[in-house]
């Protein structure tokens, strides 16, 4: 190129790079600060706590008002001293370990077999057209309709626990990376075949990241379903050699008509699938979310 | 059809005439016996470091005719040959990945491309340089504007290093005063890097502004109308006189092939 400096009305290479640099700093947006803590807590701690309070309020209202006897509504005070008695006995965290670690298990149990199971369906039409209504309807099945069936296979073995909730998680998980997969937009996949991306390298590459954020949606709802399944299969299996995991202890509750008990353990299934979904999944979701540009920081 | 794909490098020291050749190609979409004519008979080179541009009113297949080139698509009837190996390719949409930064947009490509991983990072830098985004390696798409992601998107095609760049609208999309700058920046990087450029626009100004060589095409089914040599010294701008009386010559002879259809 010839030296164009002189020319009127040309731009020469360094007027070029700072009018590019000038249009860049001008259309970019400036990173969101961060809130400050004090704002944090008021706008996302402080909402959930004054709710449940309301709630204990109320109950204790009703209580007091003496609407149902307290055998069968018992107050606030009397289902916190369940908890108390449980810590002082030191079973509280066995109950929840017992639960917690065959729900962790067989939801790690529903990835592995989801995942292949899902990406299978979604990129293979055959398979798709075969199975996939199946799957969906599966979801659709509540998944304590499979007790009876995994206790006549199984008898009241772990094996029972676990047939259920993988039946129960396993559809979700899979349904969540097929509806991944077909979010992707079309351009990504030929962006990939323009790069050189052909088959496996273009899973890897292209298409497992690309489907990451519908992955996670799927396994999200696959713990929760893998939770609620493990409840109801917990609720009716019972046997002394199974130990006593969260249903158990609702279930001997029940049958002690104590209500206290019942509540008890409501509040801590409830608690447990909160949290882990707190702590865990949606981090997660969000952190991916919010790198991708999915995510609009709320003002 | 044939598409001949050669390893980028391996003709060596034997330049081939063309960086592209397109003969008599032709496309149809649709199921035998209902099909509807897309492209005919097109029969086009592009040489070794020529900027030509293709320009067409809507349903001329100016994209089906780079997805063929790209060989995205095959052709029903004809050849393309690409000897400089798969070409790259920039589309209107930046289409970078949103799980990358924009480093790692362009490491990927060099790594499909079988870059050794000591090399790349080094390169993506260089690259990005070329563009001049020089800080912007760590950046996610999401965090740049129209114009950067545009060239990030450019300089991943160059990541690819093959000697034929197929841009389907890339600007399109853009501010007039970011499309324009971006004019200035693909013909520095055009001069920079002799790489051959195929650009596909419906804007007449814009095809003037950029190509050595305008080619019109008619609409439905899409056949080569007309082409001309763009004379005009770069720099050029897009508010130069010459630029202006050829963007009016050529818009006359689009117009004219648009009314052709509201006649039939």
């Amino acid at each position: 190129m010839a030296s164009s400096e002189t020319q009127p009305g040309r731009t020469g290479t360094a007027d070029l790079a700072g009018l590019e640099a000038g249009l860049d700093a001008l259309e970019t947006k400036e990173a969101a600060e961060r809130l400050p803590v004090g704002r944090i807590l008021v706008t996302k701690v402080l909402p959930p706590i004054v709710a449940i309070g309301l709630v204990l309020a109320i109950w204790q209202l009703v209580y007091v008002a003496e609407v149902q006897p307290d055998y069968l509504l018992p107050s606030p005070l009397d289902v916190g001293d369940e908890f108390a008695e449980m810590w002082r006995q030191g079973t509280l965290f066995e109950y929840i370990w017992t639960s917690v670690s065959r729900g962790i298990l067989g939801f790690l149990i529903a990835v592995t077999v989801g995942t292949p199971l899902g990406l299978v369906v979604a990129r293979v039409k055959l398979v798709r057209a075969a199975i996939g209504p199946v799957l969906t309807g599966l979801q659709s099945l509540p998944s304590i309709a499979w007790v009876p069936a995994a206790i006549i296979w199984f008898g009241l073995t772990n094996g029972t626990i676990y047939a259920v909730v993988l039946l129960g998680a396993v559809p979700s998980i899979a349904n969540g990376i097929v509806s991944g997969v077909d979010q992707i937009p079309p351009l990504y996949l030929r962006a990939g075949r323009m790069l050189g991306a052909r088959g496996l390298t273009s899973v890897r590459h292209v298409l497992l990241p690309a489907a990451l954020p519908g992955y996670l949606a799927g396994l999200k709802q696959g713990w929760a379903f893998s939770w609620r399944s493990l409840m109801a299969a917990e609720l009716i299996v019972q046997s002394p050699s199974l130990g006593t995991g969260l249903g158990q202890l609702m279930e001997g509750f029940r049958t002690m008509q104590n209500m206290s008990g019942v509540l008890a353990t409501i509040i801590l299934i409830l608690v447990v699938g909160v949290a882990i979904d707190l702590l865990f999944f949606s981090p997660l979701e969000r952190r991916v979310l919010r790198s991708r540009g999915l995510l609009a920081r709320v003002a | 059809m044939a598409l001949a794909l050669d390893k980028p490098g391996s003709d060596g020291g034997t330049e081939t005439e063309f960086a592209v050749r397109l003969d008599h190609v032709s496309k149809s979409f649709g199921r035998p016996g209902k099909q509807q004519l897309v492209l005919d008979d097109i029969s086009l080179d592009v040489a070794p470091g020529e900027f030509v541009t293709l320009i067409g009113a809507s349903g001329c297949g100016k994209s089906t005719l780079l997805n063929l080139t790209a060989g995205l698509d095959a052709a029903s009837a004809g050849t393309i040959a690409v000897p400089g190996g798969r070409p790259a390719l920039m589309f209107q949409e930046h289409a970078l990945f949103p799980w990358l930064t924009a480093g790692r947009n362009i490491e990927l490509a060099l790594r499909l491309r079988g870059v050794p991983k000591n090399e790349r990072g080094p390169e993506a830098e260089r690259l990005l340089t070329l563009v001049r985004l020089t800080g912007a390696y760590g950046k996610r798409v999401h965090e740049l504007s129209g114009g950067m992601r545009q060239r990030v998107a450019l300089a991943r095609a160059l990541a690819q290093d093959s000697r034929l760049l197929l841009m389907d609208e890339p600007f399109a999309a853009l501010d007039a005063i970011t499309r324009d700058v971006l004019h200035e920046e693909l013909t520095r990087i055009w001069n920079e890097t002799g790489v051959s450029v195929l650009f596909v626009t419906h804007n007449v100004r814009e095809a003037v502004r950029l190509a050595q060589r305008v080619i019109l095409l008619s609409s439905r089914p899409g056949r080569i109308v007309h082409e001309w040599r763009v004379g005009i010294d770069q720099p050029r701008r897009i508010e130069d006189a010459e630029v202006s009386a050829l963007s009016v010559e050529i818009t006359e002879r689009l117009r004219e092939e648009i009314r052709r259809h509201g006649q039939q």
